[in-house]
């Protein structure tokens, strides 16, 4: 499976870290992977975003002019990145923030993750909405598999958190519930 | 199970500026100064946690005037020293560099280059081309300057500038960008393998009980300039003659082939194996080191293929040294994105209408 993604919203939803959890679970199951965050002027309550390519060959640019995923946390986003997604490419918004008619597209496949609102009355943390987000994107796209995923888990919380693991892997599963997955 | 999932364990999503530090921490270097500015930060961020906890130095300078010097000083005690920077920062590490050049000290420099001239901007760009390889300070004298085009490069390359610069008493530079420096990818901690360990019977360690050292860049008596000059050239041919590498990429059969370097090179790749699924001929050579630039292997191929095609993401620097190989100007080809991460796409564009097809 190959496939290539841009992740954005407000810095602090997390959304390099779903991006790192990506990464790290394509490297788990042998493929080849290169992530790309934006640098140097980003900071929380600005917008952040990444990039993540997955594929079974050697990577060229990590850096992609037309994502056949977009993953949107925020209004903001929305206008930036919409424009990009290829044709027929998978748009996951959180519909919790961002409002369906900032969709302006028809030729993709929309997603529409009510990640907050899950995340909040669901899981028990707000701060669960980028991995719901995820969660979905993974069952939707299947460039990778759910269960690596959980397990990869502890490498991108440090020891300090493991006890909220659980907590994510719940997050995940809604997520991918969402998309007509069960896990 | 591929052969890439059976090593996975051993894989390590690695940013290619953390890839640098685990590099030079590798190859035993201990001591690292420098001053903050975007997109190199990863570097001495990573330097100040680790070092201190290794027995080692971390400082942050007032400045990289300041900087550069204390590498300076560093260097001559016979201690494997690295700064890092970016465009600006490096400009100002010129004068010193050519002291250290001048003195025969050799260090490692990073450069994650961004976009300028002045203070630019934090895109990526190779726009320091010319300033590295040619060697940017007073004084004429060439600093050995290696291209990575990933994030295992950053690492092994490291570890090469550091036996380099020690081999021929000269600094070393990393040329990179943004795309490399702040880009994370699967990456293996291989051993640090020395070619050879070098002897520093120069190094100023104390001189109690024995000759008095000396090491400066002032040579004020008689010839002895000229004769410096002499020697540092001497030095440079044979870094030329017995240093210069680059990868072969898909070059069997080529008619096109593309010369890049670092990210451009990167991007390359991609667009040549879309080319050929379409069944035309393309190849890459790539530089990975920029001086010595691989002179020998350029000048062959330019008899063999019919376009060199030269992708830079300057406005033409690298594609002057190409000219220097070859009488056979018709035959290059300028790609041009100053500032700009060319795509895979306008590359195969190019490709496909040299090749003489539409797109």
């Amino acid at each position: 499976m190959t496939g290539d993604i841009i992740m954005a919203g407000f810095g602090g939803q997390g959304i390099l870290m779903i991006g790192n959890l990506l990464a790290i679970t394509a490297m788990e199951e042998g493929k080849h992977v290169t992530y790309f965050p934006a640098y140097g002027v980003e900071m929380r309550g600005g917008t952040a975003n990444c990039t993540v390519v997955v594929s079974d060959v050697e990577i060229g640019s990590p850096v992609v002019g037309r994502p056949k995923g977009l993953l949107i946390m925020n209004g903001p986003s929305m206008e930036k990145f919409l424009p990009m997604l290829a044709p027929g490419g998978d748009l996951i918004i959180n519909s919790s923030l961002v409002e369906e008619r900032q969709v302006t597209r028809n030729d993709i496949r929309l997603l529409q993750v009510p990640a907050d609102d899950i995340a909040r009355n669901k899981i028990g943390s707000r701060q669960m909405a980028s991995m719901v987000a995820l969660g979905a994107y993974v069952a939707r796209s299947g460039i990778v598999k759910l269960s690596t995923m959980f397990d990869c888990l502890p490498k991108v919380i440090s020891k300090k958190y493991e006890k909220f693991i659980p907590m994510n892997v719940n997050a995940l599963k809604e997520g991918a519930a969402l998309a007509g997955f069960h896990a | 199970m591929s052969a890439l999932a059976a090593s996975a364990s051993k894989r390590i999503l690695t940013k290619g500026n953390e890839a640098i530090c685990l590099g030079a921490v590798a190859a035993g270097c201990r001591h690292y100064y420098g001053y903050p500015i975007t997109p190199q930060n990863d570097i001495p961020e990573y330097m100040a946690a680790h070092l201190p906890a290794l027995g080692g130095t971390f400082l942050q300078a007032e400045s990289e005037v300041a900087t550069i010097n204390i590498i300076l000083g560093t260097s001559a005690s016979g201690k494997r020293v690295m700064t890092s920077s970016s465009g600006p920062g490096i400009s100002l590490m010129q004068e010193g560099l050519s002291y250290m050049a001048g003195s025969e000290l050799p260090a490692v420099v990073v450069n994650i280059s961004r976009s300028g001239p002045g203070l630019g901007g934090i895109a990526p760009s190779q726009g320091d081309y010319l300033q590295a390889v040619k060697g940017g300070g007073h004084g004429g004298y060439r600093l050995i300057v290696l291209a990575p085009h990933s994030v295992q490069e950053m690492y092994t390359l490291t570890m090469l500038a550091f036996d380099l610069a020690d081999k021929y008493r000269t600094p070393a530079m990393i040329l990179g960008d943004a795309i490399v420096g702040q880009m994370k990818e699967p990456f293996i901690a291989s051993p640090y393998d020395p070619a050879s360990t070098v002897e520093k019977p120069w190094a100023l360690t104390g001189c109690v009980g024995r000759e008095r050292r000396n090491v400066k860049s002032l040579h004020l008596k008689d010839n002895a300039i000229e004769v410096h000059n002499w020697k540092l050239h001497e030095k440079y041919e044979r870094i030329r003659k017995d240093e210069a590498r680059a990868e072969s990429y898909m070059l069997d059969g080529a008619t096109i082939a593309i010369v890049a370097f670092g990210t451009a090179a990167r991007v390359s790749k991609t667009a040549i194996q879309w080319a050929r699924k379409e069944g035309i001929a393309a190849g890459m050579l790539r530089p990975i080191t920029l001086f010595p630039f691989p002179e020998r292997e350029v000048s062959e191929l330019a008899r063999t293929v019919d376009v060199l095609l030269v992708i830079e993401m300057n406005t033409g620097q690298m594609v002057e040294d190409v000219r220097q190989c070859t009488p056979l100007h018709d035959r290059i080809v300028f790609l041009g994105k100053p500032c700009v991460i060319p795509t895979p796409e306008e590359i195969l564009e190019r490709i496909r209408l040299l090749a003489g097809r539409k797109g």
